[in-house]
């Protein structure tokens, strides 16, 4: 079993972070990679992608949004419960070079996942302007840690209840016009970062996004997790989770996501009234 | 017994003891195995009707050469304990390889009665010593060399690396089973279905093993969560790579990403591994198509059809480009898939997928093939017929076309040769790679091929690996 040692709830209980005693994983990940996690021997395998870890403590750090049975089931294990298994590192890192200034984009719990590869970027010298973004206000994580990794920050709610008034993108746009910028990382739901890659792609600037496909073992065995990069099948398991932005295929992604949608939402109401009925 | 009956039942022809199973009608609707094992009775008859040859073709038929009139004559005389033992020393997945090995082109393929009669039924009397051992076996463990101090790692616990840990434990090494998923087995769990091996069996297996001192570590992707120097700087001695072929193969043919297409690795895995035919009891969902289409004519194609059928659909449809002779699968699994109502579209090349405006997967087009000119591999080639275009209505295909070498693992080890298809390169006698201390076997180095010839691959390389132990490279 793999223990979970510390856990915070976020965003309300819609995002939960654990930190997973997993030494092996620990002591090799490097950001950009993820883990495969289930929980109980009927568990569903679920890929996240690391937000920490620490080898020394011999931790890995997860922080995923509860949108399902599986997360819905994550959420209910506690410090001093565990993962049945959890497998890793898994994925090709995050590729870090100084390459000058560095915007990174990131919206809902692709914060998460965009904070060490933004820690990465900076320590290896790049200058680095960050745009986090939520719906609202209580729904934006991580923003005191992405300001310490970052030279500006940029928050954004959809609602306006905190920093600027609209979508990441809008920053985006302006920074795009008023400086050189060399390289974009946006990590986040699939809409925004096709949008984000639509515009770079007007400025001519390379940009990275990391992809979360449907998985099942996380080693190029399936090929469930293939996506469309420039016309080319790619796993995005050990071709990814990272591609260039600009040759995804954003819209057969989206399509791909839901291939379960019907099975997840009856599986999901199943459990919610199990659990009603428990308690 | 007095001579005279001795003489007489010498002379009656017994036939060859047919397997009991599960109705066509019934089995398409469980994941229950289907053929359902002999009674004793039947075992000591069929038993009876091996002639003992002295010069034994069946057991030069055998990849692993399993003293075949010696467990049989065992069976015959009512001493099934004996019969295991004898199969357990050459052969660690008996009860694996009784229901899996291609038994008529190997053994029973060359088996003397078989020229004017059927064969003897070796593969179902291998069965069911192993299934009488299980039942009512007292468990205990064969005899273990005194430890010579040594570790050997297993990369990979299916059929050949399960051989290897089998073979070394014996011999007094220290073994460790390392294991990219959460569950040991490798092919044997997540590819072949419950209703052919039931999972039960090869978790008693593994137990078996386990049993005997070999570990077990799940979830350790080698080439990831380790690679294969630091095994070395951790302490092993020799390592073994038995981690299959593992990379699907599509058609790469317009509209594959269209949902509804499905690699048999993901859709069997999904079935066998996850359990999904029991969703929503397990969490992992599986497509259950209404009309389904299997691409491909081997066993995992085989495989794939009758698993659809059993999670209800409607109909089940195999497309094949060559033709029925040309079919790959073995006979028993072709004549299983037809008994319980899958239909076979023989010479028919698919070239198109076709969707709808949700991205999913609605049908496909095909066109007519016929044969022409043998190829490379002495088959007639299939050829187009031109215009011979039409579509057939599916909401799943699952893509059963083979597979290649998965590159995980062998490309973070740069040492190693790979031919060109990215097989490991090995030295057929001994297995050994071209890294000092690596052995390989299996579909990995072969490609895509059968449990006992893993199995065989195995028994070599634990032979080598084990006399580098004691006596070096
Ligand atoms: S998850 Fe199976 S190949 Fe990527």
């Amino acid at each position: 079993m793999f223990q979970i040692v510390k856990r915070e709830e976020m965003s309300g209980g819609t995002v939960i972070l654990n930190e997973i005693e997993a030494p092996l994983i620990a002591r090799k990940a490097k950001p950009g990679q993820f883990v495969i996690l289930k929980a109980n021997e009927t568990g569903e395998r679920i890929p996240l992608t690391m937000a920490e870890t620490d080898p020394e403590k011999g931790t890995i750090t997860v922080i995923y949004m509860v949108v399902g049975k599986s997360t819905a089931l994550f959420k209910t294990l506690q410090v001093g419960d565990g993962y049945q298994d959890v497998i890793g590192p898994l994925g090709k890192p995050t590729h870090l070079e100084k390459v000058g200034t560095v915007v990174c984009v990131g919206g809902g719990t692709g914060i998460a996942v965009l904070h060490p590869i933004t820690r990465g970027l900076k320590e290896a010298g790049n200058r680095i302007i960050t745009i986090i973004g939520a719906r609202s206000k209580d729904l934006l994580i991580l923003e005191e840690r992405m300001r310490a990794v970052s030279d500006e920050l940029h928050p954004c709610t959809d609602d306006g209840s905190y920093g600027h008034h609209g979508f990441v993108t809008d920053v985006l746009k302006k920074i795009l016009d008023t400086q050189k910028v060399d390289q974009v990382v946006a990590i986040g739901p699939v809409p925004m970062m096709k949008f984000v890659s639509k515009i770079t792609k007007e400025y001519q600037v390379p940009t990275i996004v990391s992809l979360n496909p449907i998985m099942v073992d996380g080693t190029g065995m399936c090929g469930g997790c293939r996506v469309s990069i420039g016309g080319k099948n790619k796993f995005a398991c050990v071709d990814g989770p990272e591609f260039d932005g600009h040759l995804v295929d954003y819209d057969e992604l989206m399509l791909r996501l839901a291939a379960y949608c019907e099975e997840e939402k009856r599986c999901y109401e199943d459990y919610c009234r199990m659990e009603e009925s428990l308690s | 017994m007095s001579e005279l009956t001795e003489k007489k039942e010498k002379k009656e022809k017994i036939p060859r003891q047919p397997m009991p199973e599960q109705e066509p009608k019934v089995r398409a609707k469980n994941f229950m195995e289907v053929p359902l094992g002999y009674t004793p009775e039947m075992a000591v008859k069929e038993a009876k009707r091996c002639l003992q040859c002295k010069k034994p073709s069946c057991v030069e038929g055998c990849p692993v050469n399993v003293d075949i009139p010696g467990f049989i004559r065992h069976i015959k005389e009512g001493d099934f304990t004996r019969a295991i033992r004898n199969l357990w020393s050459k052969n660690s997945l008996p009860a694996v390889c009784g229901r899996v090995c291609p038994q008529e082109i190997q053994c029973e393929g060359v088996c003397i009665l078989g020229k004017k009669d059927d064969p003897v039924a070796i593969g179902n009397l291998e069965r069911f010593a192993a299934d009488w051992e299980r039942a009512h076996g007292t468990g205990a463990l064969p005899p273990k060399a005194d430890p010579t101090g040594k570790k050997v790692a297993v990369v990979g616990s299916g059929p050949s690396g399960l051989t290897v840990a089998g073979d070394l434990i014996v011999k007094g090494h220290d073994v460790t089973i390392l294991e990219a998923f959460h569950k040991p087995g490798g092919v044997l769990v997540y590819g072949i279905p419950e209703f052919r091996l039931p999972k039960e069996i090869v978790a008693q297996e593994i137990h078996f093993l386990e049993r005997l001192g070999v570990q077990v570590e799940c979830n350790a992707v080698v080439g990831r969560t380790v690679t294969l120097d630091e095994l070395f700087e951790q302490g092993y001695n020799a390592v073994y790579i038995g981690v299959g072929a593992g990379l699907p193969r599509f058609l790469n043919i317009p509209g594959e990403n269209l949902v509804g297409i499905l690699s048999a690795n993901e859709y069997l895995t999904r079935a066998n591994l996850m359990k999904a035919y029991l969703f929503p009891e397990v969490d992992t969902p599986i497509p259950r198509g209404k009309n389904v289409i299997v691409l491909g004519g081997g066993n995992v194609a085989m495989d794939s059809a009758r698993t659809a059928l059993r999670l209800g659909a409607d109909s089940v449809r195999i497309v094949y480009r060559r033709s029925k002779t040309e079919l790959p699968a073995r006979a028993a699994e072709v004549h299983h898939a037809e008994e319980e109502g899958i239909e076979f579209f023989f010479l028919t090349n698919p070239v198109r997928y076709l969707g709808n405006d949700k991205g999913r997967l609605t049908g496909m087009e095909c066109l007519k093939m016929e044969l022409g000119e043998p190829d490379a591999s002495g088959r007639r080639r299939p050829v187009p017929i031109e215009g011979s275009e039409f579509n057939l209505e599916c909401d799943l295909v699952v893509v059963a076309v083979g597979s290649g070498a998965n590159p995980l693992l062998t490309s973070s080890t740069p040492e190693m040769n790979l031919n060109k298809w990215g097989y490991i390169v090995t030295d057929p006698e001994t297995g050994k790679t071209t890294k000092k201390g690596v052995w390989a076997g299996g579909d990995i180095v072969t490609g895509a091929a059968t449990v006992i010839l893993a199995m065989g691959a195995g028994r070599k390389a634990a032979d080598s690996i084990h006399k580098y132990l004691t006596w070096g490279w």
